[in-house]
């Protein structure tokens, strides 16, 4: 059967970028399809008519929605390749639950890293900071969150990695400093083909970031 | 195989360890209720097993604790397989609606009927109100999408749609008591109203539902509480 894949997306998002490094893990082709999130395409809000949302999954013309249910259907469906999710159901709650903690913790803390200033933005950056502490010592010494190869919680937290940048220029800290290990596991990934193509570069998400903070009148 | 290793830590008023027993329930999985004395303390088992939240529900299955109530269902749905009916559907992408309807009532549903409960201002109050209504019509067409015109959004059994939203059951008939409003209406929301009646009735759910007027009680003392700590301070 002829399988069609369109992905909706937006470049700077970490979110489709979990998707796209899911599909590039399995070696599947698919359409990528960039959206103006001020002028949502037709396609996107017929497919995504509760969030109006990227990314979207469009497998034969239907839509799957969030990105970690899109990760989770696509290690399903194509399961005979690069297994994301571990296959023990402790393991793959463990993998559930520090995915989720990404979701949680990650993504709003470095929203406020970049969002506020003053003494709302300290507060926000040490929070961050901690966050990144705890996830830094799930990882421990493993290569990998998945182990010995990326796995679920790899793919759900590295696209974070194409914004610290952003999230460092903005708090004036250095992450590196603070979680070495992490900034190595990130660079670990990065050697891998399906994280390089899917990531864009930090210094463009930086500027992207800045144009955002204009928009919002922040600074 | 005798499962007397299976814990679950949580309180009588969560929602959340709710979900847990229900699909507890579904399995025939007996299981060591442990209720937690929140908020005036935590045990000291529930600091260890949920280190990074310190919430309740935790399943301690054996040694391993797992966290957040909907990972928790996935992973008894996984673990106990035996059993007559799964939980989430065999089809990948049936999995994946469900997956995506259990996340909307958890991140869009659910925080808009908190916000409801503890709204300060009648401004706050109207406006949660609109949120939670324009949710139930939304979850209404979810409904007819995934029933497929059958009891429950897992079709002829309880699925994982139907535990994520089943669960919140009482404290949606608490705060629409407190509104004066049928949240759940039989004028927006017919399929729901005849649905939350067969839930309720189900087997595996109607020995572990909260007393609403109990729950009804415990909603009063709470948003008292959450508002007195969110008062500014003189």
């Amino acid at each position: 059967m002829a399988e069609e894949v369109v992905l909706l997306d937006f470049w700077p998002s970490p979110f489709g970028m979990r998707s796209r490094i899911g599909l590039a893990e399995k070696g599947i082709k698919y359409e990528y399809k960039e959206e103006d999130l001020r002028n949502k395409s037709a396609l996107l809000l017929q497919m995504n008519p509760v969030h109006k949302k990227i990314p979207v999954l469009i497998h034969n013309g239907k839509p799957v929605c969030e990105s970690l249910i899109q990760v989770q259907y696509i290690d399903e469906v194509w399961h005979d390749k690069a297994p994301l999710l571990p296959s023990d159901p402790y393991q793959k709650a463990t993998a559930r639950f520090w995915a989720d903690y990404v979701d949680k913790k990650i993504y709003d803390l470095g929203s406020r890293v970049w969002k506020t200033k003053g003494e709302e933005q300290a507060t926000a950056k040490k929070e961050f900071i901690e966050s990144l502490k705890l996830i830094e010592k799930e990882l421990g010494d493993k290569p990998y969150f998945g182990g010995e190869s990326l796995g679920y919680v790899d793919v759900a937290f590295i696209p974070f990695y194409s914004w610290f940048y952003a999230y460092e220029k903005c708090g004036n800290f250095s992450i590196e400093a603070e979680c070495p290990k992490l900034i190595a596991w990130a660079k670990r990934c990065m050697q891998k083909e399906s994280v390089a193509k899917s990531l864009p570069d930090q210094q463009k998400v930086y500027d992207f970031i800045l144009q955002m903070k204009k928009h919002f009148g922040i600074e | 195989m005798a499962e007397s290793n299976v814990m679950v830590l949580g309180t009588w008023a969560s929602p959340f360890v709710l979900r847990v027993k229900i699909a507890l329930h579904l399995k025939s999985v007996n299981y060591e209720n442990h209720e937690e004395n929140l908020p005036e303390s935590k045990s000291d088992l529930l600091l260890k097993s949920n280190p990074v939240y310190k919430k309740v529900p935790v399943l301690i299955h054996g040694h391993n604790p797992i966290c957040e109530s909907l990972i928790i269902v996935e992973y008894i749905d996984e673990v106990w397989t035996t059993s007559a009916s799964s939980i989430l559907p065999s089809d990948a992408y049936e999995r994946a609606q469900s997956r995506f309807w259990a996340a909307y009532v958890e991140d869009k549903f659910f925080p808009a009927l908190r916000r409801l409960l503890i709204g300060a201002t009648e401004e706050d109050k109207k406006a949660a109100l609109a949120e939670v209504v324009e949710g139930t019509v939304v979850l209404e067409g979810a409904f007819g999408e995934l029933s497929k015109g059958k009891a429950f959004f897992g079709g002829d059994n309880i699925g994982f749609v139907d535990i994520a939203l089943g669960s919140l059951l009482g404290w949606i008939e608490v705060i629409g008591k407190q509104c004066e409003t049928k949240l759940v209406s039989e004028a927006k929301t017919p399929r729901l109203v005849q649905w939350a009646d067969c839930f309720s009735a189900h087997e595996a759910v109607k020995d572990v539902l909260p007393e609403v007027d109990k729950l009804a009680d415990f909603g009063l003392k709470l948003r008292a509480k959450i508002l007195k700590a969110l008062a500014p301070t003189n």
